[in-house]
């Protein structure tokens, strides 16, 4: 008996260390997140003298902050999303045309333009509203059934952007979207052209530095709200419902609004993401917002390790250098290759070209192989953690009992 | 008055009525046993008692108040907690976790930290695994982390749905007497058995379902005394 008890007390200490060890983790994954952000402009302006890199890290910034709000509703919630691109269109169209010339051709003959910094709040609301509209027919769904109700949402809202196209512009897409303006008291002698320049001047007209700064500011907040409910009551409820559903309203949570403001919180962060990116690429289209957007971001929560903030964060900018650079520049870089360990122009053009069409099937190879190799995502949930290792430690008994039973 | 009575109850899972009138009465501070064979009922009349199914026709009313129609997260705030039938814990949240989840509808935080520590003196083994999650524990555990999570809801009714289900005897015995704590502490137990009985052994009073009908009922005692009792329930 007092053995069990020093081995259960050496196995509380162990697990101790665990949860520390990983809490630590955590905070490392931020620091070097933080550091990175700002070496990252710094650096690739130097070396390359443009900004190019820097818009480049910017859209991946918004595939962050879409991650985040997906990992509230998949992660934590445990619904199943497969439309979570409807709502960062919603919150796109939601900018482009209360900020934009074109609402003067539509039936209401008038342009409006609305401040930015206002419209990121207007367009968090309308994308969480849409979200929880989207839940009340779902609320009676599980699983596979609300996976496919949420696929068809997905579906449905570019095509409601496409053919009311009197409002919209449909396939014509929404363009000269207005640019965010700072407030002149940011604009003062310290910044800008002045003759005592501390800052460089901040114009969102075209700086792209400036829409990177922007969206870090952005994630950085949704990184603490989201790790602040997290650890709320509402965070645990969410948890509870993802467990066992049953047994969560028996504990006294009302699933119903529980999931309700899952759906509508996650669907806010893609609404604060889309009103940001229809201001940075000045141009909103329907067939920026299809299933394959929801894919991605989907794949980049899982991979990441659902659940898992800093994770998700990690899996997203993995996944986008993937998604947007390997996987599009390998015919290149093939070809690079092929030149400099010296095989004939012949065999190089075909290389390049068998890479070019083999482009999604590498794609699928790449994600098996993480999957195989890191089930539990790049930085998964101490809970994640906890369970495979306890899982394996199962095995390993069942194992040696067979081995004693022979 | 009882502190709850079910006055002529059916219930239906669609077109199958699965309890027909049935009225049931738990007096404070009593341990009540629901006894019976698989698809007699039992959980059914506990799912009707907790929200978590509406009755067809008939009355649920809990310390003075009808409760037929309520929401099962109102039933938990006037105090009546369920350990459901299979435990359904939250397998990946730790123990501790858990119990948390089980004061969901509390505010009070002394209240709460008490009432864990009460959890933890009646359960030692889960404080030394309260960091570990729920889905790694042994069944006992299990059980004793369902029983500990109704407890932390502080109710004045805490049904149990089989808790003797699947363990080994000295686990079922150990349970068995902390229900009886649990009572002794002031808490009123409803209780599920298939295991006659050890919940005849317990109970104050006791009530036998057959098919959705209560066809004998009475003190624990007289009904582990009752021939029909004995012969089909205890294998005499």
């Amino acid at each position: 008996m007092s053995q069990r008890a020093a081995g259960g007390s050496g196995s509380i200490l162990a697990r101790f260390r665990l949860r520390e060890r990983i809490r630590d983790r955590d905070q490392a994954v931020y620091g070097i997140l933080i550091i990175a952000a700002v070496l990252f402009p710094l650096v690739t302006i130097y070396a390359t003298d443009g900004t190019a890199l820097v818009s480049q890290a910017t859209r991946a910034g918004y595939f962050v902050l879409l991650a985040i709000g997906l990992n509230v509703v998949v992660g934590f919630a445990g619904l199943l999303d497969l439309g979570y691109a409807a709502f960062f269109a919603i919150g796109a169209y939601t900018y482009a045309l209360l900020a934009s010339p074109q609402l003067a051709s539509s039936p209401a003959h008038h342009a409006v333009h609305l401040p930015f910094w206002l419209m990121l709040f207007v367009a968090m609301f309308v994308a969480a509203a849409a979200g929880a509209i989207l839940g009340f027919p779902t609320l009676r769904l599980r699983g596979d059934y609300l996976a496919i109700v949420t696929l068809g949402f997905g579906e449905i809202v570019p095509q409601l952007f496409y053919n009311f196209d009197q409002w919209t512009g449909g396939i014509n897409a929404v363009g000269i979207i207005d640019q965010p303006v700072l407030p002149a008291w940011i604009q003062g002698p310290w910044s800008g052209d002045g003759p005592v320049q501390i800052v460089r001047s901040f114009n969102f007209g075209g700086d792209p530095v400036a829409f990177y700064v922007l969206i870090c500011i952005l994630i950085a907040a949704a990184v603490i709200l989201v790790s602040n409910l997290y650890r709320s009551r509402l965070g645990r409820a969410w948890m509870a419902i993802r467990e066992d559903e049953v047994a969560a309203a028996a504990m006294g949570i009302n699933t119903v609004t529980t999931k309700l403001l899952a759906f509508g919180i996650g669907a806010s962060f893609s609404g604060f993401a889309g009103a940001y990116y229809a201001a940075d690429v000045s141009l909103v289209s329907p067939d920026s917002f299809l299933f394959i957007v929801s894919i991605t971001v989907l794949v980049m929560v899982v991979l990441g390790g659902m659940g898992n903030i800093s994770g998700v964060i990690v899996g997203a900018l993995v996944l986008y250098y993937v998604v947007f650079y390997l996987i599009p520049g390998l015919p290149e870089n093939v070809t690079n290759l092929a030149n400099s360990i010296g095989l004939s122009s012949e065999t190089t053009h075909s290389l390049a070209d068998a890479t070019q069409h083999l482009n999604y099937i590498i794609y699928g190879a790449i994600l098996v192989a993480m999957m195989l190799l890191r089930p539990q995502g790049l930085l998964p949930s101490r809970i994640r953690e906890q369970e495979l290792k306890h899982a394996a430690v199962q095995e390993e008994e069942a194992a040696v009992e067979m081995e004693h039973a022979t | 008055m009882a502190l709850l009575e079910l006055n002529g109850v059916d219930a239906f899972y669609g077109r199958i009525q699965a309890l027909r009138k049935v009225s049931i009465k738990v007096e404070k501070g009593e341990v009540v046993a629901l006894i019976g064979s698989n698809g007699a009922g039992k959980t059914t009349t506990l799912r009707t008692i907790s929200g978590l199914m509406h009755p067809g026709n008939g009355t649920v009313s809990f310390d003075g108040r009808e409760i037929t129609h309520t929401r099962p997260s109102k039933i938990v705030e006037l105090g009546i907690c369920q350990s459901p039938e299979g435990r359904r814990l939250f397998p990946r949240m730790t123990v501790g976790d858990n119990l948390v989840m089980g004061a969901y509808t509390r505010n009070d935080k002394g209240g709460i930290a008490s009432d864990m520590d009460r959890v933890f003196a009646l359960f030692p083994r889960l404080q030394e695994r309260r960091t570990q999650i729920a889905g790694t524990l042994s069944g006992g555990e299990q059980q004793m982390l369902a029983m500990g999570r109704a407890l932390m809801a502080k109710p004045k009714l805490m049904m149990l749905d089989e808790p003797s289900l699947g363990l080994a005897p000295i686990l079922i015995e150990t349970i068995f007497s902390i229900v009886r704590e649990i009572n002794a502490q002031g808490t009123t137990v409803l209780l599920v058995e298939q295991n006659a009985h050890k919940a005849l052994e317990v109970a104050n009073s006791a009530y036998v379902l057959e098919t959705g009908v209560v066809v004998q009922s009475g003190t624990g005692r007289e009904l582990l005394a009752s021939e029909e009792v004995q012969k089909a329930y205890l294998g005499m």
